[in-house]
Parts: C-alpha cells; sequence; structure tokens
C-alpha cells in the first residue's frame, strides 16, 4: 500500500489527482530549497494543502556532484487536508546524477523522473559513482536503472543557456538559472499558475535585473518546453482542497515559533530577552526574533550556550521573559543553569530543535532524541515541564503554553521541537489575535509577612497556596530586595539552610509545583474507533504521519484510535486511564523508545515501542505496518490463551 | 542613571540580616565593609542594585548585601549580570568573582563582558588559591606552588588578571588591595562612575590557605618601596620619598629608575585615558611576581559603545520606525490567502 496517486475523478478524467508528492534534488549549489520553496507558494496560495520535507546536508557545500552534497525539498500538495510530505514522491527532479543515485529508491514505483541530461556526462556520472568495476562511468539513463519509471530526459542546463544567450548573460552565470526552468516545467506538468513565481522574481532580484531576466527566461523556457514537447505528455491537476473557512499563511515551524513567542512576550505584557548561540537546526529563531525589536524584543548573541542560558536566566530574574533557543548538544551545556532556575524558581524558557544525535550527530536531520535530556538531563531533584509541538504551525501556540506555564508556576519550562518541524512548511488557518490567552503574572509589589515582633517582610518563598508558584519581586521594587541562589534555601524566607528536614520539604514543594501544571491540561482528545482495542499514541512531529497512517487503516476498515499528547512533564492526568481502555498501545517515536519506556514505568503497562533512527520523519506507511501487526497479535494473543 | 530623589541611606541600609561566614580574619572581611560603607556615597538606591555572584569564597557576598542579589553558579555571574543589565540598563549591577571562579572555570564569560562592555562592576577577589574547595592552586598561583592538588609544585604558568582583562578590551581596568579600605573605595567610586564594564582586581589575603601571599607588597612596613600608585596625569613615582619612578626605555618597555639618575621629566606620566592599551598593559606587567614594586589604581579608564544601552536604543529606535509591535500584522507578514 504506497502513497500512489490514488484515483480519478469522478467524470473519469485521469488527469486530476488528489495529491502529488515532487521531490527537487540537486547540488547543494542548484538552487533546490529555493525552487521547492517556490513550487510550495504557488500552490499554498493556490488553495493546496500542503506539507513540505526540506532535506540539505550538513556541509554548506560538499564538494560538488557528489551524493554528500545532494540538497534536496519534497512537497506533498493535495486537493484535501493532509498532516505529511508524502511517503513516497510520486515525481523527482534530479538536476545531476548524484541526485538520481540519492533519491532514486525514495520514488514510487513507476513514478516519474525528470532529469537534467547535460548533467549526464562522464565528469558527473563518476563523481555520483555511477562507475562499472574498472572504474568507468555508466550513464543509467541507459543501463535499465531506470526501467520501470516514466523517465523525462531534459538538456535543462543547455536550454537554459540558449534562451539566456539574448539577454547578454554569460553561459556560466546562464547556468545558475536552470532551477527555474525545472520550475517552469513542474509548473505547466501540474498546472500550476505563473504570475506568483514570475512576480517574485521580479521583486527578489530587484537589485539585479538581468538575474532576474534570466531567472524569468529560464522559467518560461521550462514552462513552454512542457507546452510544445510532446514527450511530456499530458498536464496534471491537483484542485485546491476544501480547508476551513479563514485566513491562511504558509508558516515553518521555526517561524511559528519564533511567533509564537513575540505572541507569549505580548500576551504576557512582558519584554522578552532572547539569550541564544548559533546551533543548527534552531538559529532561524535567533534570526526570527532579532527582527522583530519593535515589540520589545532584545537578542543576546551569546558568547557560547553556557552564556545564553544564564542572560536568559539574568533577564528573567530582572523581570523579562527570558528565552533560550538550542538543540541537543546546547541542552546538555545549559543543564547546570537550568537547575539553577529550578532552585531559584524563576520563569525560563529553553527551546530545543531536535536533531540527530548523540553528539553532533546529524545536525540538519531530525530525532526526537531530547526527551530524556529534557525529563532527567540535570543533576539533582530537578523536575521541570516539558512541552512538545506536532506540527510547524502548532509550534505557535505549543511556545504560548510553554511561556504560560513558566510565568504562572515560575519555573523553567523546556520546550521541544524538530528538524523537521523547524523547516517543514504548511498553511496555516491564522488564529484571531484577540482570542489569544492572557497569560501575564502580576509582579510581587509589597511585603506578604509579619514576624513576630509586627515587622511586615518579604518572604521571597513564600508560596502561592494553589500553584506552590513563589513571588516574583523584580530589581528596582523598593522593600523586597532579596537574594537568591544555587543553595538549598528555607521554605519560606528563602535564607540558606541546610537542614534535612528542610531540604526534603523543599525537594517535594519543587516536585508537587511540578505537578500542579496537570491542572491546566485538558482531557486527553482521542480521535478514530470508539470500540478500537489499538490505541497509537504520539508525541512531537509523530503527529503527521500517525494521523495518516490511522485515517488510512480507518478507510479500509481496520479499527484503530489515536491520541496524541502535548505535555511530556506532568504527563496528562488521564493518560493512564485512557491507556488502560486499550488492548495495544502504540507509540511510535523518532528515538529509541523514550516516551516507551517513561509510560510503562509510570504505568505499568505495556507499550509497543515503534522506533526510528534514520534522521527521517516516519513514514504513514510504518506506521500503518505497526498497526496492522497489533491487530495481528491480538489475534494471536487470544489463541495463545493465557500467555 | 538620576541620582536626584535617591534617599539618603547610610550602611545599615545596605546590609542584610544574614550572618557573615568568612574564616575569621579573611580579607573578604575588609572587601565587605568597603563596599557597605560606599554605597550610600554613589548616589543609588539599594532597590536598584543588584549583586551577582559565581561560586567561591568572595561569591557568598551578595547575601551580606541589602540589596537584589544572585549567587549563581561557577563562573557564570558575569553571564547572568549581562542578561540583567541587557534587560534592565537603568539596574547598578555587580559581579563578585574570584581568581578561580572568574579566571578558571568563568574565563569566557568574564573575556566576553569585558569585550561588550557591558554596564557591570566586575571585582575579582585575586587570593591566588581555591578556598571553597580547602586548598589547591589556582590559576594566578605561581609556578611551582605547593597544594594538595600539587604536592611537589603545580608546573602551570599564572594568568595576570589585568592582562587578561586589558587584551580582552576592558575599558575600565583597576588594582587594590583589602588592607587598605580608603584606596578600595576610591576604586569602587571609580569603577562605578564607569560607563561599561569595569574590572578591578582586588589583591585578597586568604588567612588559612595562602596567608600572606601579598605581605610583600601589601604589608604597612612595605608599602612606600613596593606599592606603585597611578594617578591619571602625574608622574609614576614612588618609594618613602617619591625617589623612584616608572621610566619608558628606547626599547620601549618600562623600567624602574631611580628619579636622580634620568630626572624627572623621563618619568612616564600616566594617562588611564589613553586609547591605546600598550602602556597600560606594560605597567599591568611591572610587576612580575608578588616580591616586586606593584602599580595599584586605575590603568585603564576610556569611553566606548556600552553594550546594554546600545541593545536598548536598538529597541527603541525600532519601536520609533515601525510603531509599536502588532500581533496581527506580524502574522499577516508571509502574505496570506482567504478561504471560504
Amino acid at each position: 500500500m504506497t502513497d500512489t496517486i490514488e484515483r480519478s475523478d469522478t467524470a473519469g478524467n485521469d488527469r486530476v489527482l488528489d495529491h502529488l508528492v515532487v521531490r527537487f534534488a540537486g547540488d547543494s549549489g542548484d538552487g533546490m530549497q529555493l525552487t521547492g520553496d517556490r513550487f510550495t507558494s504557488v500552490s499554498a496560495s493556490f488553495g493546496n494543502d500542503l506539507s513540505t520535507l526540506p532535506d540539505f546536508p550538513a556541509e554548506i557545500r560538499a564538494p560538488a556532484g557528489t551524493v554528500n552534497g545532494v540538497s534536496a525539498f519534497q512537497v506533498n500538495i493535495a486537493d484535501h487536508e493532509i498532516t505529511t510530505p508524502g511517503d513516497e514522491p510520486n515525481v523527482l527532479v534530479a538536476m545531476n546524477p548524484a541526485a538520481l543515485k540519492a533519491d532514486l529508491h525514495r520514488l514510487e514505483v513507476g513514478g516519474t523522473v525528470i532529469v537534467n541530461e547535460d548533467s549526464f556526462d562522464a565528469r558527473d556520472l563518476s563523481k555520483a559513482g555511477y562507475v562499472d568495476s574498472s572504474d568507468e562511468p555508466v550513464n543509467p539513463l541507459e543501463d535499465g536503472t531506470l526501467n520501470g519509471y516514466r523517465v523525462l530526459k531534459v538538456p535543462m542546463t543547455s536550454l537554459t543557456k540558449e534562451v539566456c544567450e539574448p539577454l547578454g548573460v554569460k553561459p556560466r552565470d546562464a547556468e545558475r538559472s536552470k532551477n527555474f526552468f525545472a520550475l517552469g516545467l513542474v509548473s505547466w506538468m501540474y498546472t500550476r499558475p505563473t504570475e506568483p513565481t514570475e512576480e517574485w522574481i521580479g521583486q527578489k532580484f530587484a537589485k539585479n535585473e538581468q538575474v532576474a531576466a534570466a531567472n524569468t527566461a529560464a522559467f518560461r523556457a521550462g514552462f513552454n518546453f512542457g507546452e510544445t514537447t510532446e514527450a511530456v505528455g499530458h498536464r496534471y491537476e491537483v484542485r485546491p482542497a476544501t480547508l476551513p473557512a479563514g485566513t491562511y499563511t504558509s508558516i515553518t515551524g521555526n517561524q511559528a515559533l519564533s511567533w509564537g513567542l513575540v505572541a507569549a512576550g505580548q500576551l504576557a505584557k512582558l519584554p522578552i530577552t532572547l539569550g541564544s548561540y548559533p546551533i543548527t537546526p534552531a538559529s532561524d529563531i535567533l534570526h526570527e526574533l532579532s527582527k522583530h525589536k519593535h515589540f520589545g524584543i532584545r537578542t543576546v548573541q551569546a558568547e557560547d550556550e553556557i552564556a545564553a542560558v544564564g542572560v536568559a536566566l539574568g533577564a528573567s530574574f530582572a523581570g523579562h521573559l527570558g528565552i533560550t533557543t538550542t538543540s541537543g548538544p546546547g541542552v546538555a551545556l545549559k543543564s547546570e543553569t537550568i537547575s539553577l532556575a529550578v532552585a531559584i524558581e524563576l520563569p525560563l524558557l529553553i527551546i530545543d530543535i531536535q536533531r540527530g544525535g548523540p553528539s553532533t550527530g546529524l545536525p540538519t536531520k531530525t530525532e526526537a532524541s531530547d526527551l530524556n535530556i529534557a525529563l532527567y538531563g540535570r543533576h539533582g531533584e530537578s523536575p521541570l515541564p516539558v512541552v512538545a509541538s506536532k506540527s510547524p504551525a502548532d509550534c505557535f501556540h505549543a511556545a504560548i503554553e510553554a511561556a504560560r506555564i513558566a510565568l504562572k508556576y515560575r519555573t523553567p519550562v523546556i520546550l521541544l521541537s524538530d528538524g523537521y518541524l523547524a523547516n517543514g512548511s504548511e498553511p496555516w488557518k491564522l488564529p484571531d489575535v484577540d482570542s489569544l490567552p492572557d497569560i501575564s503574572v502580576p509582579f510581587a509589589t509589597g511585603t506578604n509577612h509579619v514576624d513576630d515582633d509586627g515587622n511586615e517582610e518579604f518572604w521571597p518563598y513564600l508560596r502561592d497556596p494553589e500553584t506552590l508558584a513563589r513571588p516574583w519581586a523584580i530589581p528596582g521594587t523598593p522593600g523586597l530586595m532579596h537574594r537568591v541562589g544555587g543553595l538549598e534555601k528555607a521554605d519560606g524566607t528563602g535564607n540558606i539552610d541546610y537542614t534535612p528536614q528542610n531540604h526534603e520539604r523543599m525537594t517535594e514543594l519543587r516536585e508537587a509545583k511540578v505537578a500542579a501544571v496537570t491542572a491546566d491540561i485538558p482531557p486527553t482528545e482521542v480521535e478514530g474507533d470508539v470500540d478500537a482495542d489499538v490505541l497509537v499514541l504520539g508525541w512531537g512531529s509523530t503527529w503527521a504521519a500517525i494521523d495518516a497512517a490511522v485515517q488510512r487503516r480507518r478507510r479500509v476498515g481496520v479499527k484503530v484510535a489515536k491520541a496524541h499528547i502535548a505535555h511530556l512533564s506532568p504527563l496528562p492526568p488521564d493518560l493512564g486511564d485512557l491507556l488502560r481502555r486499550y488492548r495495544k498501545v502504540i507509540v511510535p517515536e523518532l528515538n529509541r523508545g523514550q516516551l516507551a519506556h517513561l509510560l510503562r514505568g509510570t504505568y505499568l503497562i505495556d507499550i509497543i515501542s515503534v522506533s526510528k533512527i534514520q534522521g527521517l520523519p516516519f513514514k504513514s506507511r510504518e506506521i500503518e505496518a505497526a498497526i496492522d501487526a497489533a491487530i495481528e497479535s491480538l489475534g494471536a494473543d487470544s489463541e495463545g490463551g493465557a500467555s | 542613571m538620576s541620582t536626584a530623589q535617591v534617599a539618603v541611606t547610610t550602611k545599615k541600609d545596605w546590609t542584610s540580616d544574614q550572618e557573615v561566614r568568612w574564616c575569621p580574619g579573611c580579607g573578604d572581611y575588609g572587601i565587605l565593609l568597603a563596599v557597605q560603607q560606599l554605597m550610600p556615597e554613589l548616589g543609588v538606591a539599594p532597590e536598584n542594585t543588584v549583586f551577582v555572584s559565581g561560586i567561591g569564597c568572595s561569591s557568598r557576598f551578595p547575601y551580606y548585601m541589602n540589596t537584589y542579589g544572585m549567587h549563581s553558579i561557577h563562573g557564570r555571574a558575569p553571564a547572568i549580570a549581562t542578561g540583567i543589565a541587557t534587560a534592565r540598563p537603568d539596574l547598578d549591577v555587580w559581579v563578585i568573582t574570584g581568581d578561580g571562579d572568574g579566571l578558571s572555570i568563568g574565563g569566557n564569560h568574564l573575556i566576553h563582558a569585558l569585550r561588550r562592555n557591558v554596564n557591570i562592576n566586575i571585582l575579582l577577589f585575586n587570593n591566588r588559591i581555591y578556598g571553597l574547595t580547602k586548598g589547591q592552586y589556582s590559576p594566578t598561583s605561581e609556578v611551582g606552588k605547593v597544594t594538595k592538588s600539587t604536592p611537589v609544585g603545580s608546573v602551570d604558568a599564572p594568568f595576570n588578571p589585568l592582562s587578561v582583562a586589558l587584551g580582552a578590551e576592558a575599558s575600565f581596568v583597576a588594582r587594590t588591595h583589602d588592607l587598605d579600605r580608603k584606596h578600595m573605595q576610591e576604586t569602587f567610586r571609580a569603577a562605578h562612575a564607569h560607563n561599561g564594564a569595569s574590572f578591578v582586581e582586588i589583591y585578597q589575603n586568604c588567612n588559612v590557605f595562602n596567608d600572606g601571599q601579598f605581605s610583600d607588597i601589601t604589608k604597612k612596613t612595605n608599602r612606600e618601596n613596593m606599592m606603585i600608585d597611578l594617578v591619571h596625569g602625574e608622574p609614576i613615582l614612588f618609594g618613602p620619598d617619591r625617589e623612584r619612578g616608572v621610566m619608558q626605555g628606547t626599547d620601549g618597555f618600562l623600567h624602574i629608575v631611580e628619579v636622580a639618575d634620568v630626572g624627572l621629566d623621563q618619568i612616564l606620566i600616566h594617562d588611564e585615558k589613553n586609547d591605546r592599551p600598550s602602556l597600560a598593559f606594560a605597567l599591568a606587567r611591572l610587576n612580575d611576581d608578588d616580591h616586586s614594586p606593584t602599580p595599584f589604581g586605575v590603568f585603564r579608564n576610556i569611553q566606548r559603545s556600552e553594550y546594554a544601552q546600545a541593545v536598548s536604543d536598538q529597541v527603541v529606535a525600532a519601536s520609533e520606525r515601525r510603531g509599536p509591535g502588532d500581533l496581527g500584522e506580524l502574522l499577516a507578514s508571509n502574505g496570506t490567502w482567504t478561504v471560504g
């Protein structure tokens, strides 16, 4: 059951597709991200639902023409609501032999391959590793490698050079416009509007008219090539989706997260100070927030990850919403300061855009293997709330939720996103700004305790009885001067206190405060069959693949339900009871079963852990297979009797 | 910073109710007293003052000041203070650190706070030993120092804290010592008046683990011959009759000379405002050990762009240019389309 084009429309018109997955692949210098991005934007404004997967190497420029240097952008466009960038592309655009070598195996059986024929010369074939046993180049366009695929061989480089020549563009420069030729051709094949792209080229390259002219010419040439060359065949159409009414924009996870942070500052009525150190795939948040100073946002590019979180914590102490953004290696470095934030009980947001680990690992590839470090990666008993976003657009709301918890409970909160969400994009129905929650909390303004002699005094660790949060008294407030620090504090006064009972009490209070967050967690939503025996439980970016998998199994009559949790610490209060309602619980994770272990330990429920650790998101097919296996094992369980 | 409306305070207003817990006889007591006495003279209010420290004996300091304070983690005080000062340029922010805290585990934050020129006052208590962990050598300990962790002598070459600060582009660099309250107070006063990062090294005696480290210089009877007072605009002279001085030789290096031998006009005039740090650096390295004449006072005091204010100015400029942030406008800024 592959992710192929599934139907003809009711009129029997075989040229209408319900969805289409295109993968643009080329050398890092070929502009594939830009090309994919344009195709996405045009499709978004055309009204398709969509989901994208940029997939690029860690090296800025790996040696040109090699498989290591291949950069790709996959986009799924549909006439209905979708959540994933598609398991298998229907169309692969390969700008050079290396791209074909790297990505052909991803293409659906019988899919369409569009190659830049000019690049399939002896030199590029050798660089891509298309050689025989005596190291002689072998051309996959001729040796049967592509048997069974629909192949379009287009001399994109030479056609682009040709069309640019009259513009006075040097051949070497003209060659750089060949990605627009590819975009033009694909735009024709799949009936994309051309005006938005031509307009965009005019704006983007306004400062260099010749480049704008070359790109436009190449784009039109590609489009016309499709129209006039019989070999290209039919045009296909993916009609607009019927999405819920509203105003939409196209957004990546990192941009949505950044805007969520901006919104959190506004909703909390607090200025923001971001301390950050550049790290893939989180740096875009630093870039984005640096643009929005007029929202009262200060950004500090610190000397290292430790300083970055130090700056954020200092800002929180001073009365700002202190934020730090990073990825796994940075979380490890920040660990000691996060523990200090646990001890001094101040709001602090730590954003972890997860990537493949350990160590530098796969910096540009996705993984969700920082759940354990988020939950446990601190010394001492240092619990804190952990929240995860599930889709690019959801990063906006997850950021607000994480900030809300941090402020209300005066605690560091870790928000987990990942590389897939960070760089992936989807249409987002814009929320009504006025409907966003007020997350502001008051600063302490006066004394809160009277001593035995009747003197009014300020106790920095006198807690709110409901939330257990301590007062947030910021510098500049007369009469509330106090000292906080990493040494254990006496319950109430906050003075240094090493007594055994006090340490135990403070440890329990810090734990109870984090547990108190459950009061705000809404009931866990379950979708799917009410009488299902199998539940798929997810967290983070697995949401998309789980959603697609469950829908597809249900479409063929399989009974299955799904739930997705945003709160990883504390867990939703209803989760244990919910899990016990099912005979089998599947937890797919882009790690080695970190949530599965937690659930087993917390609820003493057996969990079927489905693990993927390839730097790539799940395909829905992989989760479908797990659902089928779980259902099959139910049969085996009954047959096997008491086992 | 407006000083007009600040209520008059006394040392008592700056002293917290916490019992001071340094070892009896520790040099830290003298520094604490100097600061507590000085604060009422600086025209700032306790509620607008923040003391931030790292870890070590000196880092207990904030607990004893009746101001806002944070006893943070080892080495990180300059980073946390940078956050406080950047968020709130209206506050008066002090960092208390030591030779281990500031120059070993926290060396990176120290140099970057100085490079950025954040408006914080950094007081580095240099006792050339790890006191809190009970006596290991520090990054300012001399080669050959015998300690618990170096039973046959350390082989590490030490840092010269002032060289580090000057090398890190510090705009204010000074040295004082724990036995002269008045000198400390004048030095701290100048550090506080400086707009930007101020770095003050304080020779501080650890009477338990490194007693007498600086006695050859700072003991009352030695001071005239061993301490060189730097005064801006004055020739650099010392000795009971100011008969010795510092001269820049034709080789470009600084030399200690007898005034009678060279003439007063050959003695170097101290210029703390000199944009080029070379002479300040040479002065910082005039004493190559703790047994030779050592300069004290302000080595360098120049004006350059202050970080927190510059960050704040960008925020203000953006608000003036674009108006206050509008969330609805932001969410629509990628371009939108309407369905239904």
